[in-house]
């Protein structure tokens, strides 16, 4: 690991400039996955501003009638939260299908969203990844690609983005709120959060440098039927394959992402539309323009079979 | 074949610790010494970190890169927990921090700062076992050992977990409190690997603790 300099940041406003005056600097919060990523000196900090103890550990209700979860929230506080289980049960099951106990009670909201792919040619720095060197290619295409998207990818990277809180999320129209170095607060639709890969496969959200998460907001409940299927290689402890998030109404309208097949979770309008027709419709909307390698053709079928699944399972 | 041009280690580096033996290499005469970089030069930066160890407070003066295991084995002589991946992908390095259980490879020790860290040998020590020592030694829940330690802590943790309502991915009813069961046990110590192979056993020794049957 390269060494690095540490603080712990005692505001928010502390946190910012701290980044802001400091070349090479990156915020911790639970570092489960910084901290590997350092110890391969994939991650190469020079400073680590420590944003654990910032206040922003706490679930509020929030005037509209839904959730502010702070970014520091734990992921087992978070899925074990009273008003998580009930109202938004969909969360609370993609949060438990993810990692193991020691890293849900570690690892944070924010931190969740902003963990970085497991593409095994970005942890090999042996091999090109033009998301851990620009510029320096991509041995997944072309590579062992069982892994890897099979939409929204580009030439330059076919990585997936692992979370399975991330999908729960994005299919309940989660927002992230912000605040940079200058005290100027924003919130982002979690679908506008990930950047497309394209040539800079190095830049994964709109976050700018510094850019500080407080926040992770939830709209009011939608009622309805919450499931998260998961499909991976072993039953626990796995990233997903792919992944299934639905909520799903009494008459078969509902909502759909998928985990495992794009650099974000990946939610359609149009295939939400389609759901009441079934899950080869809601799949075909879901996955249209996908492009897929001889090792991941599997995730097409695999996903419009866990969605049948899913399906099936809400109607009880 | 390397020479002193490139070796990244100096002489001037390797002194560096004191300022006698310093001059002294420098009066011995070898002045191709002089034109090295000194890339030992700069102590790495370090931070001062107090926590409480099994009830016991300390203060130390760390390398900021120090994990949490290796403050624990490394600078306290807390062998007992073990390092495994030292990446978070076995368990080995169980501990607990505040009342949870985590992977104390990856956390740095500068992070816990004020916590108090419960490891194996807090749980209980030959003579005075933890019960559910005890009943990892009953049930046989082990073949080689280098796993139990992290293997004891996660499973006491488990059941405070499912006591405090925490739910699992095979919690069948999230309104509902989870129970005790084979199978919320399996998945709860998913994180905990064990290369020998010992799981149904582990499972037994922890529902003999909380009393059911595995």
């Amino acid at each position: 690991m390269k060494s690095f300099t540490y603080e712990r940041a005692a505001t928010p406003a502390a946190a910012t400039a701290a980044f802001a005056r400091t070349p090479g600097a990156r915020f911790i919060a639970g570092g489960t996955n910084l901290l590997d990523l350092m110890k391969l000196e994939i991650e190469t900090p020079a400073h680590l501003v420590d944003v654990s103890r910032l206040g922003f550990d706490k679930i509020e209700a929030t005037s509209a009638g839904g959730l502010r979860i702070g970014a520091m929230v734990r992921n087992t506080d978070l899925a074990a939260d009273p008003r998580v289980r009930r109202d938004y049960g969909l969360l609370s099951r993609a949060l438990v299908a993810g990692a193991s106990g020691q890293l849900r009670n570690k690892a944070t909201t924010a931190g969740n969203l902003l963990q970085r792919t497991r593409c095994p040619y970005f942890y090999d720095t042996n091999q090109p990844c033009n998301k851990r060197k620009p510029g320096s290619g991509c041995a997944a295409i072309g590579g062992f690609s069982r892994l890897h998207a099979v939409i929204g990818a580009s030439e330059a990277c076919i990585a997936t983005h692992p979370s399975d809180m991330a999908v729960a999320m994005q299919a309940l129209d989660a927002a992230v709120e912000t605040v940079d170095a200058a005290g100027k607060a924003r919130s982002i639709a979690l679908a506008d959060f990930y950047r497309a890969p394209g040539n800079t496969p190095h830049l994964e959200t709109v976050l700018a440098p510094g850019e500080l998460i407080t926040a992770v907001t939830l709209p009011k409940p939608l009622g309805g039927t919450h499931i998260y299927h998961k499909v991976r290689d072993r039953a626990s402890y796995a990233f997903a394959l792919i992944s299934v998030g639905a909520v799903i109404q009494r008459d078969g309208s509902g909502r759909v992402a998928l985990g495992g097949v794009g650099y974000k979770p990946w939610r359609v309008p149009a295939a939400d539309a389609e759901l009441p027709r079934g899950a080869k419709a809601a799949a075909s909307a879901l996955l249209a323009g996908a492009k897929t390698s001889h090792e991941n053709a599997y995730k097409l079928p695999l996903v419009e079979r866990t969605l049948a699944a899913v399906l099936t399972q809400a109607k009880g | 074949m390397s020479t002193s041009e490139n070796f990244p280690i100096s002489r001037r580096g390797l002194l560096a610790g004191g300022a006698v033996s310093v001059a002294a290499t420098t009066a011995a005469g070898a002045p191709a010494a002089e034109a090295q970089p000194a890339r030992t030069k700069e102590r790495p930066p370090t931070a001062r970190v107090s926590f409480e160890v099994n009830g016991a407070a300390h203060e130390l003066e760390l390398d900021t890169r120090t994990t949490l295991l290796d403050a624990l084995r490394e600078h306290l002589r807390l062998t007992g927990t073990k390092k495994g991946c030292d990446h978070g992908q076995c368990g080995a390095c169980t501990v607990i921090a505040d009342g949870r259980r985590i992977n104390s490879c990856l956390s740095l020790a500068v992070q816990h700062d004020g916590d108090k860290i419960t490891t194996i040998e807090g749980l209980g020590l030959p003579g005075n076992l933890h019960p559910m020592q005890q009943a990892f030694v009953v049930h046989d829940g082990y073949q080689c050992g280098y796993c139990t330690p992290g293997q004891i802590c996660s499973a006491v943790a488990v059941l405070g977990e499912i006591e405090a309502g925490i739910p699992s991915h095979v919690t069948a009813d999230l309104s509902e409190a989870p129970k005790v069961t084979a199978s919320e046990l399996r998945e709860r110590m998913s994180g905990n690997i064990c290369r020998c192979g010992a799981y149904s056993n582990i499972i037994d020794a922890i529902a003999d603790v909380a009393e059911v049957k595995a």
